[in-house]
């Protein structure tokens, strides 16, 4: 890494750290996330409003649905319509989950919202539980992020000191109890059935769907799952209008987004940008290529998404349809950048293992096709591949993707297609000569 | 088995929950069990066992499936580095290869006077951050250079 023109990160940001657009982290500087920051910021507002005002729930998921909220953790499903999914009359509880067992290789953004702006999340699942008349919440934060737990913890104490969380909030009929939940190093927790599974002190191993959690959710109760950043939008949703919020993206690809940007740039780190950007705008905020080299390959939407060559990258625009029409998806937006020194084979060679590694064994598969395309990459990489080995993943891949309970194996099986596709020369190098086509990697 | 304050800690946890509902807590009790035992040996996920009310098997059910969770003796410090491709590309595998240089030893190894294991971890969610590490599942060290490894093996007692 090139030492000399990086600079870490580290609080206080200047401002404008996250990008001129940013909503999300706005003013943050890294050590202005308590309470009574947060309030300067005009945090709660919303929150007292809808209160103050007794705004219908039917009124709050109609803003969220006009807004084009889209689920920030990976899969873009429209948050508002997810919320209209809650069983209407129910009387018996129900819960409210938030997803930031963030464990997507590339992506780092729930991170920050939590350690920098942690109240934004409080007060959005709080509206969440609002509208959809939930009493109790959990946050299920990532196990390698201690100290944001920590602090996450903290922040709630702040808010059900202050009547923000609690019972009767701000003199109202309205009662949310919200707590966090500490996982401990399992990616699949990430998968909301798993991480459902996990909350109830198992083995985070997926659920059959259907039925889905708004039917049989935690503990068999109906249940909202969103992600760190979808609840963190919603506060902006509620003070500015749906309408608002849509027009800082692109039709059916509305707000901002944080991107999280790491791997060959000059500065790694969160970008906050409109919907709809153009990556060679987010690239320039990140720094650039790092020493100047050229775009290889990027991989828009997290480690689980089909790479992108860097020719058509640089054309594409950051939103959930401009990076479907290239060919991937923009998942959790973690952008991962390789420039040409990379190796396109030992780079797949690290993300199979990954897979593999996580697999939570319950799928055939799953669990032995993670092991299987490891094994032949891995030979491939090592100078053993056979010619037959480019047509063997393909077929293993086809033989994971869509056969098993949750993603993951999907997730495992579209980075290999997309590698072959779009590199095959170069794995076809390492058969033919035991060798790599580019000279040295990290 | 475990001292009263771990006790408190794990009470903590299972106050969160719907009294029927104490297993949720497992998680979190065995976490602190680790933080005062260093490991989890048998006895103690029993004693997690007994104290949640859960049978022993479902409590190494879990135990076995996160990987933050010790199942042997470790080191006085566990480090855990992550070398998945996002920290690679900025320098991940040069700290892991750093650490097995200075330590003397590979992945899941303990150096010969127990000072410290070394393991190689997946994703932290801490990608910008790298080369990054994870000291005794709690403290994560951002931007490890070479010289900061060296600094933080010193500090390490």
């Amino acid at each position: 890494m090139s030492a000399a023109t990086f600079t870490p990160m580290t609080p206080p940001f200047a401002p404008g750290a996250y990008g001129p657009d940013a909503q999300i982290m706005k003013d943050i500087d890294g050590l202005n996330w308590r309470l009574a920051d947060y309030l300067k910021r005009g945090g709660y507002d919303g929150l007292k409003k809808i209160l103050a005002e007794n705004v219908p729930p039917e009124k709050i998921i109609a803003e969220m649905k006009t807004s084009a909220l889209r689920g920030r953790g990976g899969a873009g499903f429209p948050a508002g319509l997810k919320w209209s999914f809650m069983p209407k009359g129910y009387t018996g509880q129900k819960y409210l989950v938030c997803n930031s067992d963030e464990g997507e290789p590339g992506t780092f953004k729930d991170r920050d919202i939590l350690r920098y702006n942690p109240h934004s999340v409080i007060e959005g699942m709080a509206i969440a539980a609002y509208a959809m008349g939930i009493t109790v919440g959990y946050n299920y934060i990532h196990g390698e992020i201690w100290d944001t737990y920590e602090r996450f913890e903290e922040a709630l104490d702040e808010a059900r000191a202050a009547g923000y969380l609690g019972d009767r909030i701000q003199g109202s009929d309205f009662s949310f109890q919200l707590h966090a939940f500490h996982g401990y190093g399992a990616y699949i927790c990430g998968e909301e059935t798993a991480l459902l599974e996990s909350m109830e002190g198992k083995k985070g191993q997926p659920r059959f769907k259907p039925p889905f959690p708004a039917s049989f959710g935690l503990y068999g109760k109906p249940t909202t799952i969103n992600n760190t950043e979808t609840f963190a939008a919603v506060p902006w949703i509620i003070n500015h209008g749906g309408e608002a919020y849509l027009r800082l993206g692109k039709p059916n690809n509305g707000g901002t987004k944080i991107f999280s940007v790491s791997g060959d740039v000059e500065r790694p780190g969160n970008y906050e940008v409109n919907m709809g950007t153009p990556f060679a705008k987010l690239l320039e905020m990140a720094g650039g290529m790092r020493g100047g080299r050229k775009l290889k390959g990027c991989i828009p939407g997290g480690s689980s998404m089909p790479v992108v060559p860097g020719d058509i990258m640089m054309e594409c625009d950051m939103d959930y349809d401009s990076i479907a029409k290239a060919g991937s998806m923009l998942g959790s937006g973690a952008v991962i950048i390789m420039d040409d020194t990379r190796c396109m084979v030992k780079s797949l060679l690290r993300l199979a293992y990954f897979y593999y590694e996580e697999s939570c064994g319950q799928c055939t598969p799953c669990r032995e096709g993670t092991g299987w395309l490891y094994r032949v990459i891995n030979r491939i990489e090592h100078g053993e591949g056979r010619n037959e080995d480019l047509d063997l993943l393909n077929s293993l891949a086809d033989n994971i993707q869509g056969r098993t309970i949750c993603a993951l194996g999907d997730a495992a099986a579209m980075p290999v297609r997309a590698f072959i596709k779009h590199y095959r020369d170069e794995f076809q190098h390492h058969i033919d000569h035991k060798r790599c086509l580019v000279p040295v990697y990290v | 088995m475990l001292s009263p304050e771990a006790l408190k800690k794990i009470d903590r946890e299972v106050a969160k929950f719907p009294p029927d509902q104490k297993q949720s807590a497992v998680m979190a009790a065995l976490a602190v069990a680790q933080d005062e035992k260093g490991w989890l040996p048998t006895e103690t996920m029993d004693f997690v066992a007994a104290y949640l009310g859960m049978a022993p098997i479902a409590v190494y059910e879990v135990a076995s499936f996160y990987a933050m969770y010790n199942l042997k003796p470790v080191g006085r410090h566990k480090l855990t580095v992550c070398t998945n491709l996002p920290c690679a590309l900025s320098g991940g595998t040069h700290a892991a290869a750093h650490l097995q240089n200075r330590l003397g030893i590979g992945f899941n190894e303990t150096t010969a006077d127990g000072r410290f294991t070394l393991k190689e971890g997946e994703c932290m969610g801490a990608c910008g951050d790298a080369p990054v590490l994870l000291v005794d599942n709690k403290r994560m060290c951002s931007w490890m250079s070479n010289d900061k490894l060296d600094k933080l093996l010193d500090d390490l007692k």
